[in-house]
């Protein structure tokens, strides 16, 4: 038996128990020293960074907790407060109504764009949420046109009659597409216009469910802020993707007038676009034709946004591997069919952050129409409230308001968004 | 193991290409392409990378467009006349090195897309075609899974049987296993010689020596774009003619 082997060898003879981990590697003490205290430079930041959230708390707290909510002017704020730190809150609910529907809507009138509201988000959910009933977008179909009589009020005729013109361009467009897709699109044109002209004739006789008329330019708040955002943001998308489809095709003429549009759009301000949608654009009709602003300002937004959304869209394309347009093709898919099937659905999954990124951007810069005075949310609190006796000073308080209302907006687009993509994540699930 | 060489091909054209010329640009990639296909054939292509053996079965389908000569494919005139291009795509399967399964979609959705958009077959008929191919390729119990779930060999088969769901007359392979572990090779492999025994007419190109003295009745070998020998299988391989292709085959068969 050799020395050597002896030393070597070895057998176990008593399994070892399982023991805690060092106090220092589990629970609440290792996660602040892994996270907060891991080296010196990271132990001075935490301090520091307590320190300014100490302060925080300390100094907008009270402000928060003195906060008066009942008084009717920014005077009364004061006298109550005697020099003491609080918020007037109270602008918010004297001013409630005129900061959501703006200066004119008739205020017996509130319930109908707080219904369109509330029916949009009805609208929309089977468009967000593919596991709703399919039925349901009969109902977002019909909603633009329901959405238009109960916000701007008249008859329902008008509605109605826009509906049937669509109706019937479909219908149409549907008989004359075996033709050829632009004979299609030919006779759906025609149809609508003819379907218009008849009915529109009639409309003056037929009056349906008239509510109290209200004119664009009464529409103000955050309602305005919201039609604007959701209208540009449904519209751009369409158009933004038959732009990058166009900016890929081999038609010359159809790729250069989709450069030529997403560059010359891209390349000018926001602002000044709304400038020509306020001053400009009037001088290019006949002096009688009195198109209405707020339409003005939804073409002009919509071009804005669909430019940047194709050029979005346009990325997704590209990103997309040769092999499935081959693939596609190889199956004797025609274009469309391509396209609607293989092509758009990974494109637009690959665009989902750059879109929202678009349309959050779009549903901010609504605020915007404020320089070309209307009166959304922000003009509202520039113009009529600020400028009152009433209310002059009051900055945090509205600022803070006008933040927190597109904070929550845009925050919800955002997360909804996130839920979308891992939604239509189809890889190793 | 059945020898499918022996077995018969009619004497119908399936193929027919003449005197077809392609250029990338200023490059000259395939030169004077006469090739005739009959109905029923297993014909393999070989050569070194940049030969023009891929652009030459993609052209077959006008994935590539060809700027000389005359391509006819089972009766059809192949011009840049879109609706001859899609009766032709729908007649004839073709399967990629990279399989370009739709990842978007589950494994039975890639099969029933295309038979029920271009054929117009109902959606009911056209998923029970979809599973007695996806038995065929061995994988029925996949097919409401999606592809990036599948392993390379199984997408490929996958990638076949979408194929075969548009009833094809003729099918073209493109470096079908390149893309493949070398234990995946042969699904994939026996797959395809199972579709040459049922007489499929067949394009493969491919470097699998081993399959093409299995299964083709033709072996094609082409270099700088140009037919430089064709030939039996047997012949091809124990006494090739030209210098290029004996060195050819010295490179891929030595080790």
């Amino acid at each position: 038996m050799s020395d050597t082997h002896s030393q070597l060898a070895f057998v176990r003879t008593e399994m070892l128990a399982q023991k805690e981990p060092p106090v220092a590697e589990k629970g609440v003490v290792k996660w602040v020293r892994s996270n907060l205290f891991s080296s010196w430079s990271n132990s001075i930041l935490t301090v520091v960074a307590l320190y300014l959230i100490v302060q925080l708390i300390m100094n907008a707290g009270p402000w928060f907790a003195n906060g008066i909510w009942s008084t009717n002017s920014l005077a009364e704020c004061r006298e109550i407060l005697q020099g003491a730190s609080g918020g007037c809150f109270s602008v918010l609910s004297e001013r409630w109504n005129q900061l959501l529907f703006g200066i004119a809507y008739p205020d017996t009138q509130y319930w109908r764009p707080t219904l369109a509201f509330v029916l949009m988000l009805v609208a929309a959910s089977p468009v967000l949420f593919s596991k709703l009933p399919r039925g349901m977008l009969i109902f977002t179909g019909l909603y633009p046109f329901l959405a238009y009589w109960l916000i701007w009020g008249g008859t329902m005729m008008t509605s109605i009659i826009a509906l049937l013109g669509f109706v019937a361009a479909y219908l149409a467009f549907r008989k004359a597409e075996r033709a050829g897709f632009s004979i299609g699109l030919g006779a759906g044109i025609i149809a609508a216009v003819v379907v218009w002209k008849v009915l529109g004739m009639f409309a003056g006789e037929l009056s349906i469910l008239p509510l109290e008329e209200v004119p664009s330019r009464n529409m103000g708040g955050f309602m305005l802020n919201m039609m604007l955002g959701t209208i540009c943001i449904s519209l751009s998308l369409p158009i933004g993707i038959a732009l990058a489809l166009g900016r890929q095709s081999h038609m010359p003429i159809i790729k250069g007038i989709s450069v030529v549009f997403i560059e010359f759009i891209r390349g000018v301000p926001l602002i000044t676009l709304l400038f020509v949608a306020n001053v400009v654009l009037g001088y290019f009709f006949p002096p009688e034709t009195n198109m209405d602003l707020i339409l003005r300002v939804i073409i002009m937004i919509t071009m804005f946004a669909s430019a940047y959304i194709a050029e979005v869209i346009r990325g997704g394309l590209a990103a997309l591997p040769k092999g499935q347009y081959e693939a596609a093709d190889s199956l004797g898919l025609d274009y469309t069919q391509a396209m609607r099937f293989i092509i758009l659905p990974q494109a637009l999954k690959i665009s989902i952050p750059g879109i929202v990124n678009v349309a959050v951007g779009l549903f901010k810069d609504t605020t915007l129409v404020s320089v070309i005075s209307m009166f959304d949310l922000v003009g509202m609190i520039r113009g009529p409230i600020l400028a009152s006796t009433e209310w002059n000073g009051v900055y945090w308080e509205l600022y803070g308001f006008a933040a927190l209302l597109f904070f929550i907006t845009c925050y919800g687009i955002s997360q909804y968004s996130q839920w979308l993509e891992r939604q239509l994540r189809t890889d190793h699930r | 193991m059945v020898d499918t060489t022996q077995m018969t091909v009619s004497d119908e054209v399936a193929i027919s290409i003449e005197k077809m010329n392609k250029w990338y640009g200023q490059f000259h990639v395939l030169r004077d392409i006469d090739l005739t296909v009959y109905r029923g054939e297993r014909i393999v292509i070989a050569g070194p990378s940049g030969s023009g053996k891929s652009t030459l079965i993609r052209c077959i389908n006008a994935l590539e467009e060809h700027q000389a000569g005359k391509i006819v494919v089972d009766g059809t005139h192949l011009t840049s006349d879109l609706k001859n291009i899609d009766r032709i795509r729908s007649e004839v399967g073709m399967c990629f090195q990279h399989f370009n399964l739709f990842p978007h979609l589950t494994i039975l959705e890639n099969c029933t897309l295309a038979p029920i958009w271009v054929r117009k077959i109902p959606k009911k008929q056209a998923e029970e075609t979809a599973m007695h191919f996806l038995e065929k390729v061995k994988i029925p119990d996949q097919a409401n899974k999606y592809p990036g779930q599948l392993s390379g060999g199984q997408q490929q088969r996958v990638a076949i049987a979408r194929s075969l769901c548009m009833k094809p007359r003729i099918m073209l392979f493109d470096e079908p296993t390149s893309a493949l572990d070398p234990e995946m090779i042969k699904e994939v492999l026996d797959t395809m010689v199972e579709l040459a025994e049922e007489g499929m007419t067949m394009l493969c190109v491919t470097h699998e020596m081993g399959f093409a003295r299995q299964v083709a009745n033709r072996v094609i070998f082409m270099d700088q774009g140009q037919i430089v020998e064709q030939n039996e299988p047997e012949e091809f391989f124990n006494n090739p003619q030209s210098d290029r292709t004996k060195l050819f085959l010295s490179q891929i068969l030595g080790h």
